[in-house]
C-alpha cells in the first residue's frame, strides 16, 4: 500500500525531534496493515504531538488539550469500523489523566500513541507528568517534587489488555505500532524520544540511555490475560440488543368527573418513606382521570430514608399557570418533618381550607377544618398514610372522587400492588 | 386524545427523540440527572448510544466525535457542568459541530443548591466561553416547551451547525404535569446539509449565499478534517488575517443575521395597556397568571414571552414593546436579561423584578410592580 502521509504538507518537527520517526514508524504500520486514509481517523490534541492529524491523508480530529480520548471515544461508537488512533504526549496525558483511566476501563478499540519526551516541548520545556526528578526543566525546581508517572502501570492497574512501552529508536517500533493497531480494545504504547529543541538541552538523553531506562523499570504484568474481556463498543451493542424499546407515554383518557371546578391546591406533608411524592403523583393522575390539567412539584432532601418528603399538587379544569402554592384547598399533615417545613402556610390557611392530619401531629392554629385519622389505631402502616389520606379525601368528595383516586391506582400500579391499594383504599373509604 | 403525565425532563428525552437524536452523554447532576436517566432508557434499545462520561468535559467530548462522525447528540447539565463545558463549547462554535446543550438552572453560584431553581446562567450561557461569538439560547416555560423546543433545538444546531442550549430550570424541568402529545404543535425534522458526493469536499468552504458550510461525516468516502485551531476553509490552520477575519464575520454573522427565523415568543396582549411585562422561562407562567388576574383594572399589562433569548431578538423586541411607556421585566436572577431591555429600549421606563432565594416569583409580587413600579 501506498504511504498515508499527506505529500503536500510534509512534517515540520524541530530537527532530531523524535515525533518525525515515530509518525514515519505510525506511516508504514498503516500502510502496511493495508488501511486506506477513508479507514482511518488521527484523533490529536495540543502540543507538538498534536501535529499529527495534518501530516497524514485520512480522516482527522484535532481538539482541545487532554480532550483527545473523548472525541475518539464518541467517533467510535458512532462509526465501529474506523480505525481510530489517537495521538498524545506527556503533557496530554496528564492534563486528560481522568480520560485515559476511563478509557483503559473501557476497553473501547482505540490505539493511544503516547509521545513521551519528558516536557512540554512547545510551552517552554516546563516538567510534565513524566519528567524525571532529577531533569533541568522550564519549571525550575518544580519537578523535584513530583514523582514521575509510569503511565504503563497506571493503565494495566486501570483495566488496559495492550500495554507496551518502546524507544522511538527500536527496530521493533513499526511492529509495535501494527500489534496495537490490530488489538481488538483498547492499546496504548508509551514511546519515549527526544525533545531536541527543548529537553536535550539541558539534560543528557540519548537513543542508548532511554534504552537502558527502559530496561531497568519494572516489567509490566500480564494485562493481556489479567485484563481481557470484551470491546467495549461490541459488548454495548449486545447489551442494548437485549433491551426492550420502552412503551409509549401512557394518554389518560377522561373517564371520571371531578367534583370541584376551578384552581385546586393539595399540599402532602409528610417524612422519608412514607410513599408522599408517590400519593402526589396519584392525585395528579386523577385530575387527569377526569380532564383536569395537573401539575406537581416535591421537596426532599439528598438522603433517602431520613427527612421531610413534601408534596405539592395542582389539578385545575384550566391551563395551570403559576405552579407554586398561593391557597392551598387541602393540606394533608402525616409528619412533623413535612409539617415543619411549612408552617407559615398552615397558619395562613383560610377558612374553606381540609386538613387531614394523622394523630398526634401539632398544626399551628388556623381557621381551616380539620379531619384527624389515628393511622396507628387503625393498624395502617406509616407507608400507606398518604394512599388513605386520599381516600379519605375522595369520601369528603373534595378535590378527588373514590372513582378517580381507583383510576389512579390502575394508571400508576401493576396487578399485584394494584389490589393491595384497592383493598387499602375500601378499608379507608369504610373508616367512621 | 388523553393527558399525560411527564416531568419537563422526561419532555426533553422524547423530544430529543422525536428530533432524531442518536447519541447522548452526561454525567449525572441534580437537576438535570432525569434526562440522562430518560435517554438511556429510550436510546439504547432504539440503536442510539448513551453513554456516562468520566466527567462533564468526557460526556461533552464524546457528543463531538459523535456529531462529526453524523450523529444527532445531546448532553444535559446544570451550571457546574456548563462551567466544565466552557472550552468544550467554544470549540463547537468555532469548528461548528451541532450539538444541543440543556442547561437545567439552579441556584448558584458554583454548586449552590442542588434542588433549588434560577434563572442564574442566563449571560453565562452567551458568554462563558471564549471568543464572544453567538449561540443559540432557547428558554422553556412549561413541559409542552420542554418536548417542543429541544426539537427546534436539534433542527437549529443541524441547520446553523453550532451548539443550541436549551436554558431550562429546576421549577420546569422537576416539575411533573400533563401534556396532551397529540395536540403538540411539532416542527419538521431537518438534517443537516450534506456537500456533494461527487465535488472535492472542502470542510469549511461555504457557498456565497449560505452561512454554514456542508457536511460531510468523519468516517465516510471523503476525508473530513475536523480542527479546534483557526483554521481556512480547508480545515487546515491558517495565519491569514483576511481569512481569519472572514471566519469570525461568517460565525457572527450566521446566527445574528438569521435570528429572526428562530424567534419564538409568546404574547398575551391587553388592549388599552401602557405597561409590557416580558418574561422568560417559569416566571412567565406567574407574569401570565399576574397580567391575566388585573387585565380588567386601570393599571393593566400585556405580556411577552421571549423563548429564543439568544441571539437577542432584537427587532421583536423592539417592535413588541413600541406601543407602551412601560417595561416590566422579571427574572429568576438579580438582573441579568433586563440588561438588553434596557440596551435596546433607552426611551422606555424599564422596572424590573429580580429574586435569587430559591423560590418561584409569585404572581402578586410581578402584579405590586406593574401596578405601583
Amino acid at each position: 500500500m501506498d504511504s498515508l502521509l499527506n505529500s503536500s504538507r510534509p512534517s515540520v518537527f524541530c530537527p532530531g525531534c523524535s515525533h518525525e520517526q515515530v509518525l514515519h514508524a505510525l506511516d508504514q504500520a498503516l500502510s502496511n496493515m493495508g488501511l486506506s486514509g477513508e479507514d482511518v481517523v488521527v484523533v490529536s490534541d495540543i502540543g507538538c504531538s498534536g501535529l499529527f492529524d495534518t501530516f497524514f491523508n485520512t480522516h482527522a480530529f484535532h481538539g482541545l488539550h487532554g480532550r483527545a480520548l473523548t472525541y475518539a471515544t464518541g467517533i467510535k461508537m458512532a462509526r465501529p469500523n474506523l480505525k481510530v488512533i489517537v495521538t498524545m504526549g506527556d503533557g496530554g496525558l496528564g492534563i486528560g489523566g481522568a480520560h485515559v483511566l476511563s478509557t483503559c476501563r473501557r476497553n473501547i478499540d482505540l490505539t493511544l500513541l503516547v509521545l513521551n519526551n519528558f516536557n512540554y516541548g512547545m510551552t517552554g520545556g516546563q516538567c510534565s507528568s513524566t519528567t524525571p526528578q532529577d531533569a533541568q526543566v522550564g519549571s525550575g525546581f518544580l519537578n523535584k517534587l513530583e514523582k514521575p508517572l509510569d503511565i504503563c502501570q497506571v493503565a494495566g492497574a486501570a483495566g488496559a489488555s495492550y500495554v507496551s512501552r518502546v524507544s522511538t529508536y527500536d527496530k521493533g517500533l513499526v511492529e509495535g505500532l501494527k500489534g496495537a493497531i490490530a488489538f481488538d480494545g483498547f492499546s496504548l504504547i508509551d514511546i519515549w524520544g527526544i525533545c531536541p529543541g527543548r529537553y536535550t538541552r539541558r539534560n543528557k538523553l540519548t537513543p542508548k540511555s532511554i534504552e537502558a531506562d527502559l530496561a531497568k523499570l519494572p516489567e509490566l504484568g500480564d494485562y493481556k490475560t489479567r485484563n481481557a474481556r470484551a470491546e467495549y463498543g461490541r459488548a454495548y451493542r449486545q447489551e442494548a440488543a437485549k433491551l426492550q424499546p420502552a412503551t409509549e407515554p401512557v394518554r389518560i383518557e377522561a373517564t371520571c368527573t371531578s367534583p370541584e371546578a376551578g384552581r385546586l391546591e393539595v399540599v402532602v406533608l409528610g417524612s422519608a418513606g412514607q410513599r408522599i411524592i408517590t400519593a402526589g403523583e396519584l392525585l395528579c393522575l386523577a385530575g387527569a382521570s377526569a380532564g383536569c390539567r395537573a401539575a406537581q412539584k416535591s421537596d426532599y432532601p439528598i438522603t433517602v430514608m431520613r427527612g421531610h418528603s413534601v408534596s405539592e399538587i395542582i389539578l385545575s379544569d384550566t391551563e395551570i399557570e403559576y405552579t407554586g402554592i398561593e391557597n392551598p384547598s387541602v393540606v394533608i399533615a402525616l409528619a412533623p418533618e413535612g409539617v415543619n417545613r411549612r408552617k407559615k402556610m398552615l397558619a395562613d390557611l383560610s377558612p374553606e381550607a381540609l386538613v387531614i392530619k394523622a394523630a398526634g401531629i401539632e398544626l399551628p392554629n388556623s381557621p381551616a377544618s380539620v379531619i384527624e385519622v389515628d393511622f396507628k389505631a387503625e393498624k395502617i402502616k406509616p407507608q400507606d398514610w398518604a394512599l388513605v389520606a386520599l381516600a379519605v379525601l375522595a369520601k369528603q368528595n373534595k378535590v378527588l372522587t373514590l372513582d378517580m383516586l381507583k383510576a389512579a391506582l390502575k394508571l400508576r400500579f401493576r396487578k399485584a400492588e394494584y389490589e393491595t391499594a384497592i383493598a387499602m383504599v375500601e378499608k379507608a373509604a369504610a373508616l367512621p | 386524545m388523553g393527558l399525560t403525565l411527564m416531568e419537563g425532563n422526561e419532555a426533553i428525552g422524547w423530544g430529543a427523540m422525536a428530533a432524531g437524536c442518536n447519541f447522548f452523554a452526561g454525567y449525572p447532576i441534580t437537576p438535570a440527572t432525569t434526562i440522562y436517566n430518560t435517554m438511556l432508557k429510550l436510546l439504547p434499545p432504539k440503536g442510539g448510544v448513551c453513554l456516562q462520561g468520566e466527567d462533564e468535559i468526557a460526556s461533552i467530548g464524546f457528543c463531538l466525535g459523535a456529531a462529526m462522525s453524523g450523529m444527532k447528540t445531546m448532553t444535559a447539565t446544570s451550571g457546574p457542568g456548563i462551567s466544565l463545558y466552557s472550552e468544550q463549547i467554544s470549540f463547537a462554535i468555532g469548528s461548528e459541530i451541532p450539538i444541543v446543550i440543556v442547561d437545567v438552572q439552579r441556584l448558584g453560584p458554583s454548586t449552590g443548591s442542588a434542588t433549588k431553581g434560577a434563572d442564574g446562567d442566563i449571560q453565562f450561557l452567551q458568554w462563558g466561553n471564549s471568543g464572544g461569538l453567538p449561540v443559540i439560547v432557547l428558554a422553556p416555560v412549561d413541559v409542552k416547551d420542554c418536548y417542543v423546543l429541544t426539537m427546534q433545538a436539534f433542527n437549529l444546531a443541524e441547520q446553523y451547525r453550532c451548539p443550541v442550549f436549551l436554558a431550562a430550570n429546576k421549577e420546569v424541568s422537576m416539575t411533573r404535569e400533563t401534556i396532551d402529545l397529540d395536540g403538540l404543535d411539532l416542527p419538521q425534522v431537518v438534517a443537516r446539509r450534506t456537500a456533494d458526493a461527487d465535488q472535492p469536499f472542502v470542510p469549511f468552504g461555504v457557498k456565497d449565499d449560505q452561512f454554514v458550510p456542508d457536511f460531510l461525516p468523519i468516517g465516510g468516502k471523503h476525508l473530513v478534517r475536523q480542527t479546534s485551531s483557526t483554521h481556512g476553509t480547508d480545515g487546515y490552520i491558517t495565519t491569514d488575517p483576511g481569512q481569519i477575519a472572514g471566519m469570525q464575520e461568517r460565525l457572527d454573522d450566521k446566527l445574528k443575521k438569521t435570528v429572526s427565523a428562530f424567534t419564538y415568543y409568546d404574547e398575551y396582549v391587553v388592549p388599552g395597556a401602557d405597561t409590557l411585562v416580558i418574561a422568560y422561562g417559569v416566571t412567565a407562567r406567574a407574569a401570565m397568571a399576574a397580567v391575566k388576574k388585573i387585565q380588567q383594572s386601570n393599571a393593566k399589562a400585556s405580556l411577552l414571552i421571549l423563548k429564543t433569548l439568544w441571539p437577542v431578538p432584537e427587532l421583536l423586541i423592539r417592535e413588541k414593546a413600541a406601543p407602551y411607556k412601560r417595561v416590566v421585566m422579571a427574572e429568576m436572577n438579580l438582573g441579568q436579561y433586563v440588561r438588553e431591555l434596557q440596551r435596546l429600549l433607552p426611551d422606555k421606563k424599564v422596572d424590573f423584578l429580580g429574586q435569587m432565594n430559591g423560590e418561584l416569583i409569585k404572581p402578586g409580587q410581578i402584579q405590586e410592580v406593574i401596578q405601583n413600579g
